[in-house]
C-alpha cells in the first residue's frame, strides 16, 4: 500500500518489466509459487547512503529467501539495517541510496525497476505496515476512502465494488461495525484499531508478501497479542508471506517460523525460532535474548548487559562489527570476519567462537 | 544564593525517612501516601459547551515505603501516567489526598510545592521532548541546582561531573554536547541524572525504557537499579510491560480505566494473579520461550479499551472479561484483601477463591466471593 497518500497517478498497470500481472491470478493460496521458487530472493544486497562526504553502510551483503506463506522474522536493534532492508525489498528507498546486490520477487528483480513498475509491485505484491498506523494514514479522509484508493488503484472494480470490498476488509481485520466505522476518520480510532485499519488497507489487493515494520510496537501488550494473532489468522486464510520486522526477540520467537538476527548491516545468525532460543550460537543473539526481562525471573535482579553500542557504519573496519563489544571476542575476530555459513541444519551463524559449550570448535 | 536554603527540606512536619536503600522490604517509613485520589478533565464540544467528564484516575489509593518501588501497569488510557502528574500536582487532583512525607501535596499553593519537588522527581518516556534540544548536557544537569540556589559555582560543577559519572557518562566527552547529539540510551541517562541532581527520596518513573532497543533498556534498568539500592531511592515506576515492571519492582498496582484492578507484592502477583486482567496482561507477554509462547496458550482479551468519558456501570472490566456476570455490571467491585498479605484485588470472582494462604485471606470490604465459579486458571 505504500502510504495511500503517495498514489496519485492512476494509469493502468504499464506493460513494463513488472511480470506481476501474469501471475496475480491465484492470489490466495498458500504456496501459489512454482515448487522450489522462493516467493522472495534477496541475495547479497547492499544499501549505501552517502551524506555530506561521508558514506553509511547501511545493509552490508545480505541473503535470504522467503517461501510462500512463510512466516520470517528480523530482529536487531535500531540502526541494525531491518527496516533499511524491508524499503529496499519495496522499492521505497530514496534516489540518494544506492542498491547493490539482488531482489527477486518470483524471479523478477526489484532493485533495476523503474517507478511505475514499482508503483505496481507495491501493493499487490508486497505491501508494508508501518511502525506509527497515524503516520501512515491520512487524517483527512475517511478510512473507507483510503481503502478504496488502494483498492481502486491496483484492481479494476468500479466505485460501488471498491466500497464494498473496503468493508469486506474491515470485516476481514475485524473492526465491528465496518459500515458505520468506513465513514469514520482516523483520530476517531483507538491505535489497535488504526492498525487495524493500515494492515486491511496492505491486503486490499492481496499481496504475495506483507512486511510489517514494528506493525506492534507503538501498541499495548494485549492489543499487540490481538494484532499479532489477526495478522496470523490472515496469514493462514490467504496464504500470505509474513516478514516481521521487530526488535523484540521474543515477540519474533513466538510468531516467526524463522529468525534472521541483523547487526551493523549484516546478518550474524539466523534460525528457526527453536533453535534460537535452544541453541544460541552468536554471542549476539545471547546478548539481545538475556537482556529483555523475563517474568519469571525474581525482581531486583540485575540483567546482563553488555557495554559499548553498535558501530560507525560509516567506517569499514577489518573482522567481526560485534567483536568490540563480544565477551568472547578473540584476537581473530578482529582480524577477519566471519561469514554467515550454516553450520547446522538450518542454522547459520556468523561467529569464530560460538556460544554453547558442544559447539565444534571453529573454521 | 537566593532564597531557598539548601537545608531546608522542605516543610516537613512527620516522617523524614533516612532512605537507607539497599533494603527495599516492608517496614521503611511511609514516603508517599495516595488516598481517594480522583482526577478528572471536562471534554468541550464544539462552542466550549460541556461534552463530558474524562474520569482519568478514579478513586486510587496506594502507599509507597521509603526505598520501595511500586510499579504501575496498565494499558494506554488506563490512567497510569496521570496518577503520576497527580502525584506531583501537575495538574492536581480533583479529589484526595498525596501525602508525601506526612504532607498533603493537594492544594498547597505553587510556592510551597517547590520544597516539595526537590524530593519529588520524574523522569519521563521521551529523554529528547524533556530535555531543551539547545542546552548543553552539564547545563541540563545544573538546572536544578541553579534553580534552587543549591552550592558554589564549583560545587555545581563537580556535583554535575559526578552525576553524569555516576549514570554512565563521561563528563569531559559528554557535558559539552546537546541532546540531538546523543543516543536514546545516553539522553535517557542525563534525563535521570537530572532528577537525581537534588537528591530527591521518590522518583517517578513515567515509561522510562519504552522507547530504547533491548541491549541499552537493559543499561538503562540496571542503572536505576545500582541508584535504587545505592541511593535509597524509592520509584513509582509506570510501564505497560508487565516483565519489566517486574524486574524492578517490590509491588505491582494494575490499573485499568482510571481504577485499580489488583495491587499486591510482586511474586504473589506474578505467581497468583487474581485479577483475569491481570492474567490477561500476564499472558499477552511474547515469550521467549517459542513453545509456551505460542498462542494457544495465551488468553487474549477481546475488544477495545472503553471510553473513560462513559465508563461502563459496575466493574470496569466486565465488557472485556472472560469471567463477568450480572454483579459485574450494578455493583462496582471495591479493593479488598485476599490470598496473600498486601494482595488486594477489586473483582467479584478472582481467580482464585482458595488461595495457596487460605488462612491469609480476610474478605474484607463486605465481599465475599465464595459465590464465584470455581476458578479455572488457564
Amino acid at each position: 500500500m505504500t502510504g495511500p497518500l503517495g498514489q496519485r497517478v492512476r494509469r493502468r498497470a504499464a506493460p513494463s518489466p513488472a511480470a506481476p500481472s501474469a501471475e496475480r491470478d491465484e492470489p490466495a493460496h498458500p504456496g501459489s509459487g512454482p515448487g522450489g521458487t522462493p516467493l522472495l530472493e534477496v541475495s547479497d544486497l547492499r544499501v549505501r547512503f552517502r551524506s555530506r562526504g561521508s558514506v553509511v553502510n547501511a545493509v552490508q551483503g545480505i541473503s535470504f529467501t522467503i517461501e510462500p506463506g512463510q512466516t520470517l522474522a528480523i530482529i536487531g536493534e535500531s540502526g541494525s539495517g531491518k527496516t533499511v532492508s524491508a524499503y529496499a525489498m519495496m522499492g521505497l528507498l530514496p534516489r540518494t541510496a544506492q542498491v547493490s546486490g539482488s531482489i527477486r520477487f518470483k524471479g523478477v528483480e526489484i532493485v533495476e525497476l523503474g517507478e511505475r513498475a514499482l508503483q505496481d509491485h507495491r501493493g499487490r505484491n508486497v505491501a508494508m505496515v508501518f511502525q506509527n498506523p497515524e503516520r501512515s494514514l491520512n487524517p483527512t479522509m475517511q478510512i473507507g476512502a483510503q481503502i478504496t484508493e488502494a483498492v481502486r488503484r491496483h484492481l479494476p472494480l468500479g466505485r460501488q465494488q471498491a466500497a464494498d470490498r473496503a468493508v469486506e476488509l474491515l470485516r476481514m481485520v475485524r473492526i465491528p461495525a465496518p459500515e458505520r466505522r468506513c465513514h469514520e476518520y482516523p483520530h476517531q480510532l483507538s491505535g489497535g484499531m488504526r492498525q487495524r485499519v493500515v494492515i486491511a488497507i496492505a491486503l486490499a489487493c492481496e499481496p504475495q508478501l506483507l512486511i510489517a515494520d514494528e506493525a506492534t510496537t507503538a501498541l499495548d501488550v494485549t492489543t499487540q497479542a490481538q494484532i499479532m494473532d489477526l495478522l496470523l489468522d490472515l496469514q493462514q486464510e490467504l496464504g500470505t508471506a509474513l516478514l516481521m520486522i521487530s526488535h523484540d526477540l521474543a515477540l519474533a520467537a513466538s510468531y516467526a517460523e524463522e529468525v534472521l538476527v541483523m547487526y551493523a548491516g549484516r546478518v550474524v545468525e539466523r534460525a528457526s525460532a527453536r533453535d534460537l532460543f535452544d541453541r544460541v550460537r552468536m554471542p549476539y543473539t545471547r546478548a539481545l535474548i538475556d537482556a529483555v526481562p523475563r517474568a519469571d525471573l525474581e525482581p531486583h535482579v540485575l540483567l546482563p548487559v553488555i557495554g559499548g553500542r553498535p558501530p560507525d557504519l560509516s567506517t569499514v573496519t577489518p573482522g567481526c562489527s560485534f567483536a568490540p563489544r563480544c565477551p568472547d571476542a578473540q584476537q581473530d575476530c578482529r582480524q577477519q570476519a566471519p561469514p554467515l555459513e550454516e553450520h547446522e541444519i538450518g542454522h547459520w551463524w556468523a561467529c569464530w567462537h560460538p556460544c554453547g559449550s558442544e559447539a565444534p570448535g571453529d573454521a | 544564593m537566593p532564597e531557598m536554603s539548601p537545608q531546608t527540606p522542605a516543610a516537613t512536619p512527620v516522617t523524614s525517612p533516612a532512605g537507607t536503600g539497599a533494603d527495599p522490604a516492608a517496614d521503611g517509613d511511609l514516603l508517599l501516601d495516595v488516598r481517594h485520589l480522583v482526577q478528572e478533565f471536562v471534554v468541550r464540544d464544539y462552542g466550549g459547551a460541556k461534552g463530558g467528564v474524562l474520569q482519568a484516575v478514579s478513586d486510587v489509593s496506594f502507599e509507597l515505603r521509603a526505598g520501595e518501588t511500586l510499579g504501575i501497569v496498565g494499558e494506554t488510557g488506563s490512567g497510569k501516567s496521570t496518577l503520576a502528574r497527580s502525584v506531583i500536582q501537575a495538574p492536581p487532583p480533583k479529589q484526595g489526598a498525596v501525602i508525601f512525607q506526612g504532607q498533603d501535596l493537594v492544594g498547597l499553593p505553587p510556592r510551597a510545592m517547590k520544597p516539595v519537588r526537590r524530593d519529588l522527581q520524574m523522569v519521563f518516556q521521551d529523554p529528547f521532548t524533556s530535555l531543551d534540544p539547545k542546552w548543553t548536557v552539564s547545563r541540563i544537569v545544573r538546572e536544578p541546582l541553579n534553580a534552587y540556589g543549591l552550592g558554589s559555582g564549583r560545587e555545581r560543577r563537580d556535583r554535575v561531573n559526578s552525576l553524569l559519572e555516576l549514570v554512565g557518562l563521561d563528563p569531559a566527552g559528554y557535558g559539552r554536547r546537546h541532546p540531538r547529539e546523543l543516543s536514546g540510551g545516553q539522553a535517557q541517562r542525563v534525563a535521570i541524572a537530572r532528577a537525581l541532581v537534588l537528591e530527591p527520596k521518590l522518583i517517578l518513573c513515567d515509561e522510562p525504557v519504552s522507547s530504547l532497543d533491548v541491549l541499552v533498556q537493559a543499561q538503562v534498568l540496571n542503572l536505576l537499579e545500582k541508584l535504587r539500592s545505592e541511593l535509597g531511592l524509592s520509584y513509582l515506576f509506570i510501564a505497560h510491560d508487565l516483565a519489566l515492571v517486574k524486574q524492578v519492582s517490590d509491588r505491582v498496582a494494575v490499573m485499568y480505566l482510571g481504577k485499580l484492578c489488583e495491587i499486591g507484592p510482586v511474586r504473589d502477583i506474578y505467581r497468583q494473579p487474581l485479577h483475569p486482567y491481570t492474567l490477561a496482561l500476564l499472558t499477552s507477554i511474547p515469550s521467549a520461550d517459542p513453545p509456551a509462547g505460542k498462542r494457544d496458550a495465551r488468553t487474549v482479551i477481546r475488544g477495545e479499551l472503553p471510553s473513560p468519558l462513559d465508563p461502563p456501570s459496575g466493574c470496569r472490566f466486565r465488557t472485556r472479561c472472560p469471567r463477568a456476570q450480572e454483579r459485574c455490571a450494578t455493583e462496582a467491585p471495591r479493593l479488598r484483601a485476599l490470598g496473600a498479605d498486601g494482595h488486594l484485588v477489586a473483582c467479584h470472582f478472582p481467580l482464585s477463591d482458595a488461595p495457596g494462604t487460605p488462612d491469609g485471606s480476610p474478605a474484607s470490604a463486605g465481599a465475599t466471593a465464595q459465590d464465584a465459579p470455581a476458578a479455572v486458571r488457564r
